[in-house]
């Protein structure tokens, strides 16, 4: 069995029959780490005593007859944004270079009770800000598929990590794009469930409402089957949906006479010629899979960019107000009152995405300000939320490009942010509208880079969302993997 | 959202980045006021769209009143939730004086 390329339930199979130890596995994805992460540096943090402690304690529960969990030897990459107890949680930023959360996220925490083992801590650009993880203050990530272009982001560390076999699953975070996006460019499976299925407890805070963790696998049933893991309602965060938690994987199946939404605003100018031929192509494998193609109209979908960065400054001015060198993380020394204490931490502490957005975020929210644009962008969201309810009245998913363009070269958008922002032109509207959405990669550009074609679903549609991915890749085969690397 | 002049002069960056309590550089302040009045003149595009009657909207998926029950929990101990303190004295972060 070659445990580089098998899948997680693959993996988790053969650990709970005993063909392979999770000792065994890990050693292998470590060793994989050690000889490709210097050249893709999707990590900020590896620990082998970490990981190899988790599963020879997965391995001593095997030996002792104890059930297994669903994840069981399956090694896990987890994005720096979630709080892992005892371990360096650094967010890409200088200002948390030394924290160690005190507690587990609760995601974290499921992971771990379904006896996963963590491989690492992945890179992303300062607190989840950035659309290709150039933001980060440790380094950027390079795309596995060609090392000089970047992979996406923020989650930029975990897609890679996946890309290039360095672990078979990952964790994510997602706010306008931020899973999905990374997962495109770098020809992965990445999902970012509804708002309110997985807890928000332990995930640094950025944007509050649109916020949602998930997962970066190679197949969508993997995916599938970490979203289980890891959703439910948690009374550590309010806003986590009552509803039960589903077997996602258990319902994957057959997709005849699902109606498939086709937005004709998804395929306008800016579109690359070679993405919309892959995303054409992928909505006539789902046709041919018995799905019924419809145009739909999604009306506000040009105004979404600019109402995501007002809501999302807002809301990252407010929750990063918190970083003051008193509590916790960087301090800047030699100041002589508090003011100069919080004003020269935050200045030396954050990058200048994260500052441009603190500072947007307040300037909307000022006094004089407030109406104009704080509450003109909730009204817009309103707008574009009830664009995909009138949509969804017709069909059951809404799919298209994930992403305007393949993978971009590094630094090809870093000197002009508003560029960056276009990046997420077409995964921005799911979070505003709190709803499910997928990328699944749909074949490679003639310069070898990989496409990402998104499905969308309604509030609680993961099973219809995962069924229609799962059925597109069986049916599509995409089994490309970078090369190079070694 | 006032069409025509850089809405983000200098003297509005000055005035926020005193509200975000971050210490701007002198090349900072420029950066910024070209960067962010570029993204709001992009933004001001949301003006073409009439909004009389559309109720905002802070949160997708509506949750209101959630309410549980007064439970006393464990918590973290003094000390682990000290642990990060950049300075600390006893139970207790230290600051400079915030009072002469």
């Amino acid at each position: 069995m070659d445990l580089l390329s098998a899948t997680a339930v693959e993996i988790r199979e053969a650990v709970s029959s005993g063909k392979v130890s999770a000792r065994e596995v890990a050693k292998a994805y470590l060793d994989r780490i050690a000889q490709v992460d210097p050249k893709v540096h999707a990590f900020l943090y590896v620990d082998p005593d970490w990981s190899l402690s988790a599963a020879e304690a997965v391995d001593k529960k095997r030996a002792a007859g104890k059930a297994l969990g669903a994840l069981a030897g399956v090694p896990v990459a987890i994005k720096d944004v979630l709080c892992t107890k005892g371990i360096p949680t650094t967010c890409g930023s200088r200002i948390l270079e030394n924290f160690k959360p005190p507690y587990a996220a609760t995601c974290v925490r499921k992971l771990l009770a379904a006896d996963a083992v963590p491989i690492g801590k992945t890179n992303m650009d300062e607190f989840a800000m950035g659309s290709s993880t150039e933001n980060s203050a440790y380094g950027p990530t390079a795309n596995p598929w060609d090392l000089s272009r970047a992979p996406g982001g923020s989650s930029g560390g975990s897609a890679a990590a996946v890309a290039a076999g360095m672990a078979p699953l990952a964790l994510g975070s997602d706010t306008g794009g931020s899973i999905r996006q990374p997962a495109a460019l770098c020809g992965v499976v990445g999902m970012k469930p509804t708002y309110g299925r997985v807890s928000r407890y332990g995930l640094v805070a950025f944007a509050s409402s649109l916020d949602q963790v998930g997962p970066f696998s190679r197949r969508v049933r993997d995916a599938a089957r970490l979203l289980s893991v890891i959703s439910g309602h948690d009374e550590c965060d309010s806003t986590s949906i009552q509803s039960p938690v589903e077997d996602y994987e258990a319902a994957l199946g057959s997709i005849k006479g699902l109606r498939v939404g086709v937005p004709k605003e998804y395929f306008v100018e800016g579109l690359d010629k070679e993405v919309e031929a892959l995303t054409r192509k992928a909505l006539g494998t789902l046709e041919r899979q018995g799905a019924i193609l419809e145009e739909v109209t999604l009306p506000h979908t040009p105004y979404a960019v600019a109402t995501y960065y007002i809501v999302c400054t807002a809301e990252a001015s407010s929750n990063l107000a918190r970083y003051d060198g008193a509590h916790y993380g960087f301090r800047q020394k030699g100041t002589k009152d508090i003011i100069e204490l919080y004003s020269q931490t935050r200045e030396a502490g954050f990058g200048d995405e994260v500052k441009r957005r603190i500072m947007l975020g307040t300037f909307v929210l000022s006094s004089g300000y407030y109406d104009a644009y704080y509450l003109k962008g909730l009204k817009v969201r309103r707008l574009i939320k009830q664009d995909f309810d009138r949509a969804f009245e017709k069909v059951d998913v809404i799919a298209g490009p994930t992403t305007p363009t393949a993978a971009f070269k590094m630094g090809e958008k870093s000197e002009d942010p508003l560029a960056m922002y276009l990046c997420d032109i077409f995964t921005i509207s799911a979070p505003l509208a709190g709803l499910p959405a997928i990328s699944v990669p749909c074949g490679l550009t003639s310069e070898g880079l990989p496409a990402g074609f998104q499905i969308m679903g309604k509030v609680l549609g993961e099973k219809t969302v995962l069924s229609a991915a799962a059925a597109y890749e069986a049916a599509a085969g995409f089994d490309k993997r970078p090369r190079n690397l070694s | 959202m006032s069409e025509g002049r850089s809405k983000m002069d200098r003297a509005t960056v000055e005035y926020v980045a005193r509200l975000s309590r971050v210490a701007l550089s002198e090349a900072e302040l420029q950066l910024f006021s070209n960067q962010l009045s570029k993204i709001l003149d992009y933004i001001a595009q949301l003006n073409a769209l009439d909004t009389t009657n559309v109720e905002p909207l802070a949160q997708a998926v509506e949750n209101v009143n959630v309410l549980r029950e007064d439970i006393v929990k464990e918590s973290l101990a003094p000390w682990e939730a000290l642990a990060n303190a950049p300075e600390k004295v006893g139970d207790f972060y230290k600051v400079p004086a915030v009072l002469e």
